[in-house]
């Protein structure tokens, strides 16, 4: 039980004198990813053979006080890199083992822990000269990124609160709560410029200035974890690597605006995340970092879980509200703003976790200091989830305004398997796709809004040539019109009748004026609707219509889809002078529609062909083409 | 069905009754049944004094529920965009082929595999993913692997042996 702030300082003291007692710190990612990956078992042999060591001294218990001088292993955070996974990090040195399998880890142990040689074979190589690079921080991938709200994932076990208190957990707390007024918590983030990460943007000391000022005893936090952008995941890690700290950013701002009670909201697909979080709210508890009095400075809060129950319009912050109430979650007309009427009417505050996750630092290190990063308008750095056909898939984080060039090519390591860059997806359904014209563009709100974009909540997806703009809008279009609550009719029919003409387009029956319909549709549906879903909605729509018009004029007017995507604009036919006649195609073709003797080409029946691919991906000789 | 009922207001009184946790109380009851029967509904409604449209509504409103019984391993496909650009169709495609899904139809008639899709299950780096019972994520899959997951299951099936889906060659969570 912490009950001043010497004591949280003692017990840094002592966490940190811990860690240096450590010669060696085994860290094995235990993000979704790389558990996906097996990296669990890859932890558990790791135990196995600290435990089958006693004669050198290591020990792989949490039990902290009888082992110094003993090397440990641990779990930790997502570090980002989930390509790459499972990933081992060997601290104090930062050394990267990529793909780490069970079988590798005898050999890390014996070479690495033991003897004190780098394996090289599972280090990372680098893209171009293939040479392998030992530590983290010399990655491309890691080395151009700035880690603020992400900085303790990967390096941190995200179960043990001391390991966090280690790594300045919980000192900002303690420095609002000893050295600062709540007025003066709000004017370091109102100064500090930071915008709300979870996609809107809007000023996070603003909105709590409102809460501050609006009247009443009960008010609350509700952290946003409803992260529900198709594309997007780093509210997933922050939450799985770091829960923490966004348990300590909830309460710098219950302590900023006068709130005692605080909810997480968290998307019932992300079980891990939940178990976390669970986790450290009940230890926060015992330590006395939760619950009343918290350092003996009077002031009290409590954490609440809920878990969401999959719905995508939960993420917008009335419909949260009406889901943490336990109804269903529909949006609610905004005015009252949920900062002067929100959870049961009360004043409440509801801020993204990336945006909770960046508050202890600005806190610690000042306003100043958050400000200095970025551009003037869009401070302090952002976290993208990059993914799609790039090389390079995981989590980064760079100072607002990096370039779309930088983040793809010199972070992303550029497409993969050869392929020619056509255009990314930024922001979810709710932002737009940008083109190789826009690589050189800043990464920050206002570059991206005037673009027709959005930051979103900052999926990156990026795309090859073999991408058919008209279907990805068409594939948004059905993600929003199934997610769409149906309250209100711009965006209940709008996007259904959107859908329907995109369909129409894709399987060939489109016309020239159905592209108009769509324009002025998309235009109706994006000025009527009651919420943030259906308002940004047409944006894949309206930006794919301005930056690919051709590529929808294709479909309409020619018939044709130029990346060879959609299947009713698809002839397959099969090229005699590459078939050898060897029939693999004819056996598995669940239509019956190819024919041939053997050893001679064989024909496609367009008749009786139903597109489905299956004889392009088993024919051996390329011989099957489409156009 | 006594016993039923029995869990049912052992589960509505662990959240005293509040409306507020009516999501997590039918989140619960799903976990007991796999779905949510109507009778259930109609009893929550009761036991909680109110009407059976409000806990009707709320059960249709949201992805999570099912007012249909699921099958003993419901597999997940992300669709999400990154999975999406990357080919979770085909792999939809060929679960529902392999299982003999046509039209409509979710769930085997043995009632032992379900498959629907979800909007990104955040695991953007491994896609394509797929996930089977909720925590058993394959990563980087392709048609062939994923049939290959399910053949694992249904020979163990056939052993009687899966005692637990997590056996069946993945991974569990932490």
């Amino acid at each position: 039980m912490l009950n001043s702030r010497v004591e949280l300082d003692d017990l840094k003291k002592k966490a940190l004198l811990e860690i240096s007692r450590t010669p060696k710190r085994i860290l094995v990612c235990a993000g979704t990813g790389c558990v996906a990956n097996g990296s669990l078992k890859v932890f558990e042999l790791f135990k196995q053979l600290l435990a089958q060591k006693p004669e050198l001294k290591l020990s792989v218990e949490l039990d902290k006080e009888d082992h110094h001088n003993k090397t440990s292993a641990h779990i930790s955070g997502c570090h980002g890199f989930c390509q790459m996974g499972p990933l081992v990090r060997i601290e104090p040195r930062g050394t990267l083992y990529c793909k780490v399998k069970p079988e590798d880890v005898s050999e890390i142990f014996e070479e690495h822990i033991i003897n004190g040689r780098v394996v090289t074979r599972l280090l990372y190589q680098d893209d171009n000269t293939h040479s392998p690079i030992e530590t983290q921080d010399e990655i491309p991938f890691y080395k151009n990124q700035l880690r603020v709200a992400l900085a303790n994932c990967g390096r941190i076990n995200p179960d043990d609160i001391e390991d966090y208190i280690a790594h300045n957990g919980y000192q900002s707390l303690a420095r609002a709560l000893y050295e600062m007024t709540p007025d003066e918590v709000v004017k370091e983030v109102l100064d500090s410029g930071l915008r709300g990460r979870g996609g809107g943007g809007f000023p996070t000391g603003r909105k709590w200035l409102f809460a501050r000022e609006a009247g009443g005893e009960k008010k609350y936090i509700i952290c946003n974890g409803d992260e529900g952008d198709p594309g997007a995941f780093m509210d997933r890690s922050v939450m799985e690597g770091d829960p923490h700290r966004v348990i300590e950013g909830m309460m710098l701002a219950g302590y900023a605006v006068g709130a005692d009670e605080g909810y997480i909201y968290v998307r019932a697909e992300y079980p891990l995340a939940v178990k976390r979080l669970r986790r450290a709210v009940e230890t926060a508890g015992k330590y006395g970092m939760l619950g009343e009095n918290i350092l003996g400075r009077g002031f009290s809060f409590k954490v609440n879980i809920k878990e969401g129950a999959g719905a995508f319009v939960c993420g917008e912050e009335t419909a949260l509200i009406a889901s943490i109430e336990g109804e269903r979650g529909m949006p609610r007309p905004r005015p009252p703003f949920p900062a002067v009427s929100g959870l049961w009417g009360c004043p409440t505050i509801i801020n993204n976790v990336e945006t909770l996750a960046n508050l202890p630092s600005i806190i610690l290190n000042g306003a100043g200091w958050f400000s200095s990063l970025g551009t003037p308008t869009s401070t302090g750095t952002k976290t993208f989830a990059l993914a799609g056909q790039v090389a390079h898939t995981g989590l980064v984080e760079v100072p607002m305004g990096l370039t779309l060039r930088k983040v793809v090519f010199d972070i992303g390591g550029g497409l993969r398997d050869g392929k020619v860059f056509k255009a990314v997806q930024i922001g979810g359904p709710s932002g737009g796709c940008l083109t190789k014209d826009h690589l050189d563009l800043p990464l920050d709100y206002d570059s991206l809004q005037k673009a027709g974009a959005m930051v979103g909540s900052g999926g990156l997806v990026v795309m090859g040539e073999d991408t058919c703009m008209v279907e990805v809008a068409k594939f948004f279009m059905g993600f929003v019109q199934n997610e769409s609550c149906g309250k209100c009719v711009p965006c209940r029919e709008g996007t259904r009748r959107m859908l329907d003409l995109l369909t129409r387009i894709t399987s060939g029956a489109g016309t020239e004026e159905d592209l108009l319909l769509l324009e002025e549709l998309a235009l109706i549906v994006k000025d009527g609707s009651l919420c943030g879903l259906g308002k940004t909605a047409p944006n894949p729509v309206l930006t794919t219509l301005k930056y690919f018009r051709s590529e929808y004029e294709a479909h309409v007017r020619d018939k044709k889809c130029p990346a060879g995507v959609c299947k009713d604009l698809l002839d397959y036919r099969i090229d005699p002078s590459l078939c050898k006649g060897c029939g693999l195609c004819k056996k598995n073709c669940p239509a019956d529609a190819i024919s041939g003797a053997k050893k001679e080409p064989h024909q496609i029946d367009p008749e009786k062909c139903i597109k489905c691919g299956t004889c392009v991906s088993k024919c051996k000789f390329g011989a099957i083409v489409t156009n | 069905m006594e016993r039923k009922f029995e869990r049912l207001q052992e589960i509505i009184e662990s959240h005293q009754g509040k409306v507020a946790h009516l999501i997590a109380i039918l989140q619960e009851v799903q976990e007991e049944y796999r779905y949510l029967p109507e009778e259930v509904l109609t009893y929550i409604a009761t036991a909680m004094k109110v009407s059976p449209a409000t806990v009707y509504g709320v059960a249709t409103f949201y992805a999570q529920f099912s007012l249909i019984p699921k099958g003993k391993y419901v597999i997940r496909v992300c669709d999400g965009t990154a999975c999406h650009v990357r080919g979770s169709e085909p792999i939809h495609f060929a679960l529902r082929e392999n299982l003999g899904l046509t039209g409509g139809e979710s769930t085997t008639g043995d009632m032992q595999f379900t498959v629907e899709t979800v909007s990104c299950l955040g695991a953007c780096g491994l896609a394509p993913v797929v996930v089977i019972n909720g925590d058993e994520v394959h990563g980087q899959t392709t048609p062939e692997s994923i049939v290959g997951a399910i053949k694992r299951i249904v020979s163990l099936e056939k052993q009687g042996e899966s005692k637990s889906p997590s056996e069946t060659g993945c991974c569990q969570n932490a």
